[in-house]
């Protein structure tokens, strides 16, 4: 069997009448953290909703844990065990922190019922998740959503976690206290696909990486090899380091 | 409540009684006006409640919310009418005992309606507005014709039983019994309401499927599934206010869900679509508006909805209680 836990094989995706991801190959290794780069437009957060099921793939195939989830509802796909967290970071402002972290927890009818051992690791990740439990979202800082976001994401175990640019906009300070929380989270051995622009960032954390660029992924391998070579990170990103 | 919640809005509706207090000069007159317009808003918030939660939730406008209404309230017609021992009595309680059964037939038969309304008329139709407007309205119109089949095109009178009758005094001012008893029903949808939507997890769906239904899919929930609840559950509320409609009527017509759907989409939009706190404000501002202007100048009783509906616009376009979208 593959150890891959996520495959994407030819995937085309059009929005209306764009022609957006021109048959996109990915394969996100178990255990691994997968960073997906590439320059604004080049097709990143489409890929992540058609993995999602947000936007339908016109052709190809997504597979999931050996599982052709292609045609499968959202809803679906996430109870196979994929949490996602989308680029404008999907808080629900009017509801309070706490109860944001309730509809994560599927399995939790009230805030009684959360994992204790496992909320107080997210406590100690993001203590701003602590602070403000009960204070609505919507009044959160930028940093505070994103690190409401992610908690949600891993507030109960799931398979893979889906990420869309989670250091945009934030802070230096919090970016570290991003990173110090995925770095655990891959410790555990989670699953995580994650889109970035912060090439710092994701040379940081990142096991493999894939590189796209006008639809398609025009670059994989180890990301320490990326980091290594200047000239291909000019070619494929255009950065000066 | 929070200590971040909004209570201005909150606030507009003692306000507006307040205000007209100097005009009405008589403070008798201004307790049974008032009394009998916070019944009136009370019971076009049932109606307006789950509309605003299937407009919030899936963006739909459903213009044919008041089929349910008429619906309703000639379903009580029918079991009341069979039911004369316990509405010519002088107890409340022998009353109750046919107008509650009324009210959950009128709601059942509604929810039932409701859920055929959503297969075929309103899924088909999902994300064009113009297209709902059109086919939610041409539902209601088939929706009369066919209440029109079943009772007849005739005003059918649905009088109060007895018990429900005649006045209360308070000192001088004459309050109307019904209009209490509307007063605690919609205080009561209210409250069940509030408690359902803050303090259970099918609540805070509802409220994050307001505000982010995309997102509230991702995290693994079906939004269809609390989306035909919600409709179905809303249908079974314009029954439910179609019944106190009829008796605050005290009779009913096929068309009485047109007549009312307009009442409901000020209040609709003076509230924010989507928030239930907004629609009872709405609903209150509205029905104490009617009855203040009924006395005060009643040719502009029609028109000082609307003239209320600008001036809460111009103070906030959203509505009093914007959803966070």
């Amino acid at each position: 069997m593959s150890d891959n836990l996520l495959t994407l094989e030819g995937v085309h995706t059009h929005i209306g009448a764009y022609h957006i991801l021109h048959g996109v190959d990915l394969a996100v290794p178990r255990g691994q953290l997968t960073m997906l780069l590439g320059r604004n437009g080049a097709g990143k957060t489409t890929t992540l909703r058609t993995i999602m099921g947000l936007w339908r793939a016109s052709q190809g195939k997504v597979t999931f844990g050996g599982r052709d989830i292609t045609a499968l509802p959202t809803p679906q796909i996430a109870g196979l065990g994929v949490a996602y967290v989308p680029e404008n970071m999907g808080i629900f402002a009017d509801l309070t922190v706490r109860e944001n972290m309730l509809l994560a927890a599927r399995s939790a009818k009230h805030a009684g019922q959360f994992d204790d051992t496992r909320l107080k690791w997210i406590f100690s990740l993001f203590p701003a998740v602590e602070k403000f439990w009960n204070h609505p979202a919507g009044k959160l800082s930028g940093g505070q959503k994103q690190m409401l976001a992610v908690s949600r994401a891993i507030i109960e175990p799931r398979e893979l976690l889906v990420i869309d640019e989670p250091s945009k906009g934030l802070a230096p300070a919090i970016i570290n206290n991003m990173i110090d929380a995925f770095a655990q989270l891959k410790a555990k051995g989670v699953t995580i696909l994650l889109v970035e622009q912060n090439f710092n960032f994701a040379k940081r954390l990142g096991d493999t990486v894939a590189v796209m660029d006008n639809g398609r992924i025009v670059h994989a391998g180890s990301m320490q090899a990326l980091a290594d070579d200047e000239l291909l990170q000019h070619s494929l990103l255009g950065l000066a380091l | 409540m929070n200590r971040d919640f909004d209570w201005k809005p909150l606030a507009l509706v003692p306000l507006l009684a307040l205000l007209v207090l100097p005009f009405i000069g008589s403070a008798s007159t201004w307790v049974t006006l008032t009394v009998a317009g916070l019944a009136m808003g009370m019971i076009i918030f049932i109606i307006a409640s789950g509309l605003t939660l299937v407009f919030g939730l899936m963006d739909v406008l459903n213009f044919g919310h008041g089929v349910f209404i008429a619906l309703g309230a000639f379903v009580a017609t029918s079991v009341m009418g069979g039911m004369a021992d316990y509405t010519n009595s002088e107890s409340l309680a022998r009353n109750l005992l046919a107008v509650v059964p009324a009210m959950l037939a009128a709601m059942a038969v509604a929810a039932a309606i409701g859920l055929a309304f959503e297969r075929f008329i309103v899924r088909p139709v999902y994300g064009n507005h113009l297209k709902q407007i059109l086919i939610t309205m041409g539902g209601m119109i088939i929706g009369e014709e066919l209440i029109k089949v079943v009772w007849g095109p005739q005003q059918i009178p649905l009088p109060l039983p007895l018990g429900m009758q005649g006045t209360l005094l308070f000192g001088d001012a004459a309050v109307e019994k019904y209009r209490l008893i509307a007063v605690v029903v919609g205080v009561a949808v209210f409250a069940l309401l509030l408690w359902t939507l803050t303090r259970t997890k099918l609540g805070l769906l509802i409220r994050a499927g307001v505000q982010d239904r995309e997102m509230v899919e991702s995290l693994g929930y079906r939004i269809h599934l609390l989306f035909i609840g919600v409709f179905v559950a809303g249908s079974a509320l314009a029954g439910l206010g179609g019944v106190m409609w009829g008796l605050y009527q005290q009779n009913v017509v096929p068309q009485m869900g047109a007549q009312v759907n307009v009442l409901i989409f000020i209040v609709l939009i003076i509230g924010g679509l989507g928030s239930t706190t907004g629609a009872l404000i709405g609903a209150l501002l509205v029905g104490l508006m009617a009855n203040y202007t009924g006395f005060l100048v009643p040719k502009a009783a029609l028109f000082s909805n609307i003239l209320l509906m600008m001036a809460i616009l111009l103070w906030r376009p959203q509505g009093v209680y914007a959803l966070g979208k």
